[in-house]
């Protein structure tokens, strides 16, 4: 006489390939998932929460350690935001806005870098780990001469940007944007046509565009499901509508497919990132609004109205009109959102954080139920989840 | 500014539901009774082609009647076109009917939304909180919870 039951397994919140401290509680039949449960929160620093008892100004480096390999992406999405609600998105320079939107890609492929390379650890191809860091310390040598840190940049300012780029600086990137083909190459070489990596990732965690839509999938993951949207092109921002590029579908549905869609990105950022060292002039680099920007600091040793406007800005913070606004952006995951609501004080009245890790994480379950035990850890690399900016 | 297309059917379909509409840098928020939120958001998705719910979530306005909102912000993926709803919601009776079987990613945003901000969502499938630990009281994003936690001194710094 035979007898089954199903066993749940614990999965994290210290495991290694659940990239950070997520845990999840599978319920399985042998080898088989019949149910996934995703628990979420251990990272919760309440940024929503300390938000609303800042200044516009003191947010942009919460806004970092949401997304924390892509915290670029993260800054531009709530400057773009802020902007919106003080009324200024049209005064900003074009250096500025062509810097932006060649950080915004260069922290893309950062972004997709670790993407690879945990992606194919997890499935046990490490020799792309070890390729992929090393571009991606490129990429943080270059956030450093910028900002001085190497991952919570903080640098772009609401009207523009905290300071120019630092000499020499257009020429790091052109010299690594003409490596970086080459290296995409050379991971395809290691993956692509490897029978392994082939096996481990067709078939695995399909959903279909519609379903996709449904459970609100964004970015990458939802292009991987055929369906055909980037804000970038779509609703496009910070200048993105004066750029040459292909926004990539594949109608796959699988591991596979977005596999495809995040590499071929990875090649549309280069493109992109080689457009915007062609169109870079000098000129300035924040919005000339001194009610409501930072002015730069030569005017503040130099000027009493600039030491003025700084006081005032540091101190007590701007005031937009009361209102609301929301402001997507494309983050390498998907949408990051920004809501916010002013009641015309220096503060937030409410900010409202739309995470893409978040809601992609919530597809988890129905992509993962009826598939063997192994095929989370393919889902979990596939999703490109982070949990910093899950739990906020 | 000429009337956002979407506000003038809702109107017709759901004539006196519409409490409000606000045009503001470009958007649209649209408030309606909260009985409707359901009809309303099948209405939007099946009948205006929004969609996609990009984010929900729940504002408090402390001290003002009704004391909070719940907004929807959604987004038609063909004409790529977003559009806000707004619900109020009553602090005496604090629950809205769950969109979760219109758009299946309000299910999260729903328990984030009763975790943070205490809003409870009628007939939603499975309302847990979802960043805070299960036994944990009150709701954080509420205005009246304070900034550095319960059972600690209030939070001295920014006058606003």
């Amino acid at each position: 006489m035979s007898f089954t039951e199903t066993m749940t397994v614990n999965m994290g919140p210290q495991h290694p390939s659940t990239h950070g401290v997520l845990q999840l509680i599978l319920e399985l039949d042998g080898e088989i998932v019949t149910k996934a449960i995703p628990h979420i929160g251990f990272l919760h620093r309440g940024t929503e929460k300390l938000s609303e008892h800042r200044t516009y100004h003191q947010v942009i480096p919460l806004t970092d350690r949401l997304d924390y390999l892509a915290p670029m992406h993260n800054n531009l999405g709530y400057v773009l935001a802020v902007e919106k609600l003080f009324g200024i998105t049209d005064q900003i320079p074009e250096r500025a806005k062509v810097v932006r939107v060649m950080l915004a890609e260069l922290t893309r492929l950062k972004s997709h870098l670790v993407w690879i390379a945990c992606h194919a650890l997890d499935i046990g191809a490490m020799t792309v780990f070890i390729y992929a860091f090393r571009e991606r310390e490129h990429i943080m040598n270059m956030y450093e001469k910028i900002s001085g840190a190497r991952m919570t940049s903080n640098y772009f300012r609401v009207g523009g940007l905290s300071a120019d780029l630092p000499d020499g600086f257009e020429k790091d990137v052109r010299d690594f944007i003409d490596m970086m083909p080459g290296h995409i190459d050379t991971y395809e070489g290691l993956l692509t046509g490897n029978k392994i990596w082939q096996k481990r990732i067709m078939g695995v965690g399909n959903i279909t565009g519609e379903a996709a839509i449904d459970i609100g999938l964004t970015g990458p993951s939802l292009r991987g499901s055929g369906v055909d949207w980037d804000l970038r092109r779509d609703n496009p921002y910070s200048g993105y509508e004066d750029y040459d590029f292909k926004v990539h579908v594949d109608d796959g549905c699988d591991t596979w497919a977005r596999y495809k869609v995040r590499l071929l990105e990875m090649r549309e950022a280069c493109k992109i990132i080689r457009q915007c060292l062609d169109k870079l002039k000098p000129g300035p680099i924040l919005a000339d609004c001194p009610k409501i920007c930072l002015p730069p600091k030569k005017n503040v040793v130099n000027t009493i109205e600039g030491l003025i406007h700084h006081f005032k800005i540091i101190t007590e913070g701007p005031k937009p009109e009361v209102g609301e606004i929301y402001q997507g952006v494309e983050n390498p995951k998907g949408e990051v959102g920004f809501y916010l609501v002013s009641d015309g004080s220096p503060c937030p009245y409410r900010m409202k954080i739309r995470p893409a890790s978040f809601v992609n994480l919530q597809a988890l379950p129905q992509m993962v139920e009826g598939r063997l035990i192994a095929d989370v850890v393919a889902v979990i690399g596939t999703l490109d989840i982070v949990l910093g900016e899950i739990d906020r | 500014m000429s009337e956002h297309a979407a506000v003038a059917k809702l109107k017709g379909k759901f004539p006196d539901t519409v409490l409000d509409v606000v045009e503001f840098r470009g958007e649209t928020t649209i408030t309606v009774k909260k009985e409707n939120i359901v009809e309303i958001c099948s209405f939007m998705k099946k009948d205006l082609g929004y969609n996609f719910l990009c984010d929900l979530c729940g504002v408090d306005y402390l001290g003002k009647s009704p004391r909070f909102m719940v907004v929807y912000n959604i987004y038609n993926i063909a004409t790529k076109d977003r559009l806000r709803l707004k619900v109020p919601v009553e602090e005496s009776d604090v629950r809205v009917d769950t969109v979760s079987g219109v758009w299946g990613t309000a299910n999260w945003h729903e328990r984030e939304c009763w975790d943070l901000m205490g809003i409870s969502f009628n007939n939603h499938p499975d309302l847990r909180r979802i960043l805070m630990a299960a036994d944990w009281e009150g709701h954080p994003l509420r205005k009246d919870y304070p900034l550095q936690g319960p059972g600690r001194e209030p939070y001295q710094g920014r006058h606003k």
